[in-house]
């Protein structure tokens, strides 16, 4: 039984919040019950973390008025925040690696015995935190030590421990695997249960359904619909956040394949840290079909992906791309071959934040004509590409000469996408392609990358989504510690089964481990 | 005369102006405290300045190394480096260009270019050094360049004594007339003032500066590189490469800046006791500009004004070079942080936002 108090804890009266050029929020109004776990959904841009760091204290409102229990308050910072029983658990997490979990969790509020941090206490204290809400964690482990969903619940604490009864989770199902998902739903239903109230920032609606009594859809810093979730039904949630119909299926026919295009054999390679993050690795990706790999972040994907563009060396072993030898080739060489690249952070590698759109259209081949002649640009040239693309791949930017950093992680996307795909390439690598993307961008995404697969292209995309892995590939490679541990048939396996061989529980045949 | 109050009201060139008001302001008080009139001080700096045209013309000699250290600085600046150096680099001009000066025969049509050339190409390749040192042995640029400045000063000092100091002298024997870049008839008209085309090369190093930065492939590469070097990895660009073609161009502009001062002011070249100080300058001239080409330019006459026309203080008002210094630096102080200018103007220009929002 949960409870259902009708008691208003939060409401935002007309908040209306812009900065230069656009208005972030617009009259917005959000009542937030007792006990209940609100969902806050919208497209990326539309508004809704803007909305959560002025409940946060992060961000001040323009016009408009916030109410906790009934009373007007008025949030400068996010300690004024947390007086008032309000925490956040961000989606990057803010945690102090080589601290251990209780350190971390007391951080900047640590009990004192004279001088010295009484650590017993506070273990014990976490200890009891963590047991009454059904948070498993080891209080004397370190962060570096511990997975993606066990620092979660050191966050999930940290706001529990400052007194928090309302929660704020940002985007919290982005990092987890499957399995990690399940258990975050039964913590936060464990909350509800102990008179917590959460609001959950989200475009997943899948989870919407699966914990969330009500919904809030914010589309373009507005108010769409606030409904109770029982009233609903995804079809008509997902409608109302983009603002039409859409389709969660990808529409495709069977792959057709043919040649290789790709063939990795043996492959090595180090990590950052001096690790072996590739551990002879070796698969093939032929032309017309979508290979994904799927696994649990860590396990040699970032690596994987970095050699075969040549950012990364590789100690042993090939890559060959139509028959033709790229191990070790510069991003250049590798890239002229017939490889496009859709970087898994656009913001380190697909993008210069600080160019204008026009010349992150052109990133890539600005020494190429027409846009280069004899040393210098040609402009035109360039902003003609640009306004092509951008018309062409519905990039939502003011003009083409505004800072990348000024458009939406969607818009900015598409415009990668834009580029990446404009090269025609024989092989296109989309590295987690629709990470924080809304489900507007994530089908017009899915669209291409199937385009691409039936103009006889070769597609390797890399993703952390079982969903997308599932819904897109034509093949499933599960990769597990720098390795192939297996090769399925979405058609003919499930989330359970993937899982499994994620967490290395399960090897299949194709997988390097039998060989 | 709208479009002039729009320049005037932007915050680009607002934020600067205030700045510069607020430090004269400080600068005031100091001496206020000092026990000086800052009204008759800044009237004294302002006569000293443009009095008469000697001194105005030597203002604008002491404006010219300026424009070239400060470009120096920002063009490290625009692709991610940070140019401590331009002082070794601007040693490594002079050093270079006296030397070419002195011992090269040549006609004059020959002479002075290759002594110019000589000076930007030894300022050039100083500050390749450090950029190859970063690019290839992670070393930061900051502790190399000045380490290179240290190692230029000696080195200076060492090919003075061993090639051109003749015995018993402080300095080094006077460079052919042929290599002379000075204006005869410039210097003339301005009450022998040593005016030189020094200057000339200065405005056009800017014009490079900008043109080279917006509008090649190289300045394309270069500010990729400096906003992000890891997308410019992933676009194919040679980070490395351009680590040390952004420290090698910046290098060159020192350089001349440097070979400018021996070929058109004083035409030998003393031994060196301390930095000339131009290349340090030159930070705070780059930061003033922002930058840019044209910031760069007004942030060396704004310092040149203030350097030259602090004797005019000292002598006017018998404010002491000290204070004066504490001037010049509450102005850099307050161009530099400008983040308290905008917190200062905040009501004034979220007012204009508003207006432009609705």
């Amino acid at each position: 039984m949960r409870l259902r108090q009708a008691e208003t804890v939060v409401e935002m009266r007309g908040i209306t919040k812009r900065f230069p050029g656009i208005v972030a929020n617009d009259r917005v109004d959000l009542r937030v019950k007792k006990g209940e776990i609100h969902a806050l959904l919208g497209e990326n841009g539309a508004g809704k973390s803007t909305l959560m760091n002025i409940l946060f204290g992060l961000y001040q409102p323009d016009e408009g008025e916030i109410l906790i229990n009934g009373q007007p308050v008025k949030i400068t910072n996010p300690n004024v925040a947390n007086d008032y029983g309000i925490g956040m658990v961000h989606q990057h997490f803010m945690l102090v690696e080589p601290f251990t979990v209780t350190e971390n969790i007391i951080l900047g509020k640590e009990p004192k015995k004279g001088v010295r941090i009484d650590i017993q206490t506070a273990a014990k204290e976490v200890e009891e935190i963590s047991r009454r809400y059904g948070l498993k964690v080891d209080p004397y482990a370190r962060i570096e030590e511990i997975s993606v969903g066990m620092q979660q619940r050191v966050e999930i604490l940290k706001t529990l421990y400052r007194g928090a009864d309302i929660l704020i989770f940002d985007e919290p199902t982005a990092v987890l695997t499957p399995q990690e998902i399940q258990e975050l739903i039964v913590i936060m239903k464990n909350l509800v249960q102990e008179g917590k109230t959460i609001i959950l920032i989200t475009h997943k609606l899948k989870e919407i359904m699966a914990v969330c009594d009500s919904v809030t859809i914010i589309r373009r810093g507005r108010v769409i619909d606030s409904l109770a979730v029982a009233d609903t039904n995804p079809d008509e949630l997902a409608a109302k956040m983009v603002g039409r119909e859409v389709s969660f299926s990808v529409d495709k026919q069977p792959a057709q394949p043919k040649d290789v295009i790709l063939s990795v054999q043996n492959l090595t390679a180090l990590g950052s840290r001096g690790v072996k993050a590739l551990n002879g690795i070796s698969f093939e990706v032929r032309a017309g079909e979508i290979l994904g790999i799927a696994g649990v972040d860590g396990n040699g994907q970032s690596e994987l992906i970095e050699v075969l563009t040549g950012l990364r060396k590789a100690q042993q072993g090939s890559v060959t791309l139509k028959g033709v030898d790229i191990t070790n080739c510069t991003p250049r060489e590798i890239s002229e071959a017939g490889v496009s690249h859709i970087p898994e952070d656009r913001h380190k590698r697909g993008l210069v934040l600080d160019f204008f759109m026009s010349e992150n259209m052109v990133l890539a081949s600005y020494y190429q004509p027409p846009y280069n002649s004899r040393g210098f640009l040609n402009y035109q040239a360039i902003n003609k590409q640009a306004e092509r693309l951008i018309a062409e791949f519905d990039v939502r930017t003011p003009s083409i000469h505004t800072q990348a950093r000024a458009l939406s992680g969607g818009n900015q996307q598409k415009a990668i996408i834009a580029r990446e795909v404009d090269k025609d390439p024989d092989l296109l690598i989309a590295a987690q392609p629709t990470r924080g993307l809304d489900v507007g961008a994530i089908e017009f995404i899915h669209k291409r990358l199937v385009e691409q697969r039936d103009k006889g292209k070769a597609v390797l995309l890399l993703s952390l989504e079982l969903d997308e892995i599932l819904n897109v590939a034509d093949r499933i490679a599960v990769i597990y510690e720098g390795q192939i541990v297996g090769i399925v048939d979405p058609r003919e396996t499930n989330e359970q089964e993937l899982g499994l061989m994620m967490s290395g529980g399960k090897r299949m045949q194709g997988g390097s481990g039998d060989e | 005369m709208n479009r002039l109050a729009q320049i005037f009201v932007k915050e680009s060139i607002l934020v600067p102006v205030v700045a510069i008001i607020l430090g004269l302001v400080t600068g005031a008080v100091a001496m206020l405290a000092g026990g000086f009139d800052p009204l008759l001080a800044y009237q004294s700096l302002l006569k000293k300045v443009f009095g008469d045209l000697y001194n105005f013309g030597e203002t604008i000699r002491q404006i010219t190394p300026l424009i070239f250290t400060g470009l120096s600085v920002a063009f490290a600046f625009r692709t991610g480096l940070f140019n401590i150096g331009a002082e070794g680099q601007f040693i490594m001009g002079m050093v270079a260009s006296v030397y070419v000066g002195v011992m090269v025969d040549l006609p004059f049509y020959l002479h002075a270019p290759l002594a110019l050339i000589a000076g930007a190409l030894a300022g050039g390749l100083w500050g390749a050094i450090a950029g190859w040192l970063k690019a290839f042995r992670g070393v930061h640029e900051v502790i190399t360049t000045i380490m290179l400045n240290w190692t230029a000063l000696y080195f200076c000092n060492y090919i003075l004594n061993t090639f051109l100091v003749p015995k018993g002298q402080q300095r080094s024997e006077e460079i052919k007339e042929t290599a002379y870049i000075s204006v005869q008839w410039l210097s003339e008209m301005f009450g022998n003032a040593r005016l030189h085309w020094g200057t000339l090369l200065a405005l056009v190093a800017a014009v490079v500066f900008y043109v080279l930065l917006w509008k090649t492939k190289t300045g394309f590469e270069l500010r990729a590189v400096g906003f992000n070097p890891h997308a410019s990895e992933y676009a194919g660009m040679n980070v490395n490469r351009n680590v040390i073609n952004a420290m090698l161009i910046g290098g060159l502009f020192a350089g001349l800046g440097g070979a400018c001062e021996v070929l058109g002011v004083f035409h030998y070249q003393a031994i060196l006791s301390a930095m000339p100080g131009y290349g340090f300058d030159g930070i705070a001239v780059a930061l003033i500009g922002g930058n840019t080409a044209i910031g760069v330019i007004l942030g060396a006459i704004l310092f040149g004004v203030l350097t030259y026309g602090a004797a005019g203080m000292n002598f006017g008002a018998g404010v002491p070079v000290e204070l004066i210094r504490v001037v010049i630096a509450s102005v850099i102080f307050f161009v530099a942080a400008h983040g308290i200018v905008k917190y200062i103007l905040k009501p004034l220009l979220s007012r204009k936002k508003e207006k432009e929002v609705l």
